[in-house]
């Protein structure tokens, strides 16, 4: 299974426990600034910017503007990227629908 | 391209009603999906159990069956990405998995499968979903290859 490398490079992002729960935060809840985006974390804000800027660096995220406040929110275009998810779940199928048909070709 | 549902189409060689058995009786559906299941499935229940593959024993399985029209439909609902045991997952959304049964031209049975409501699914989720399975499955369908052939 050969991938591109911008896809190892996104998902090398994705590969974080903190990253990944900041994006399902911007998933969830839309666009949110840093102070909101630490609440409740025991993650510095300097942490969490550092994230940030990981997960903006690949393209995941980017910086807004809403009314006087900086937001992040995510690059929705590119998370569809992890559309290759449905990829996954696709073969899983494939090869589940494989063994039904082995079962009940084979055992009668 | 639908981001939302996976749709897969098999022609199996055996007649509707054993097809249907295989699908229906959850003791034979555990057997070809590779888990275990704690009861029948009836519709409204929730059925629980684990994976048997090797290596993937530590997941749980949780499918509550939504409808049941013998020989020709089964749907349930699941969590399509519940790989962390640590995890809770109660809350998220779940998708829709139908098997739909038709007799096949020529003869046979083709069968359907419909997963959807990915859309629905935190897309944190499928990320990391797929990076946990990066390393599973390709393998996996191999063996397959080699055990059917």
């Amino acid at each position: 299974m050969s991938r591109s490398s911008g896809a190892a490079v996104l998902f090398a992002a994705l590969g974080d426990a903190t990253r990944l729960s900041l994006l399902r935060r911007l998933s969830v809840d839309g666009p949110l600034s840093i102070t909101r985006l630490s609440e409740g974390t025991g993650v510095t804000r300097q942490a969490i910017t550092k994230h940030l800027n990981t997960l903006g660096h690949v393209g995941l995220v980017r910086h807004a503007r809403r009314g006087r406040e900086q937001v992040w929110e995510l690059e929705r275009r590119r998370l569809q990227k992890a559309r290759a998810y449905l990829d996954q779940v696709a073969a899983q199928w494939d090869a589940a629908a494989l063994r039904l048909k082995a079962f009940v070709e084979e055992q009668g | 391209m639908s981001t939302d549902r996976i749709e897969k189409r098999i022609v199996l060689r055996a007649p509707r009603s054993r097809v249907w058995r295989a699908i229906s009786d959850a003791k034979e559906f555990a057997t070809w999906f590779r888990i275990t299941l704690d009861g029948a499935f009836a519709e409204g229940r929730t059925v629980r159990g684990r994976v048997t593959s090797p290596g993937h024993e530590h997941l749980k399985v949780e499918m509550q069956v939504e409808r049941i029209e013998p020989e020709r439909y089964f749907s349930y609902r699941w969590h399509p990405y519940a790989k962390d045991p640590a995890m809770d997952y109660s809350a998220e959304p779940m998708t829709l998995v139908e098997f739909t049964l038709e007799e096949a031209e020529g003869g046979g049975t083709a069968l359907t499968i419909v997963e959807s409501g990915f859309d629905r699914i935190p897309l944190a989720r499928r990320a990391e979903a797929f990076r946990m399975n990066t390393d599973g499955w390709g393998g996996q369908i191999k063996n397959l290859e080699r055990y059917v052939a």
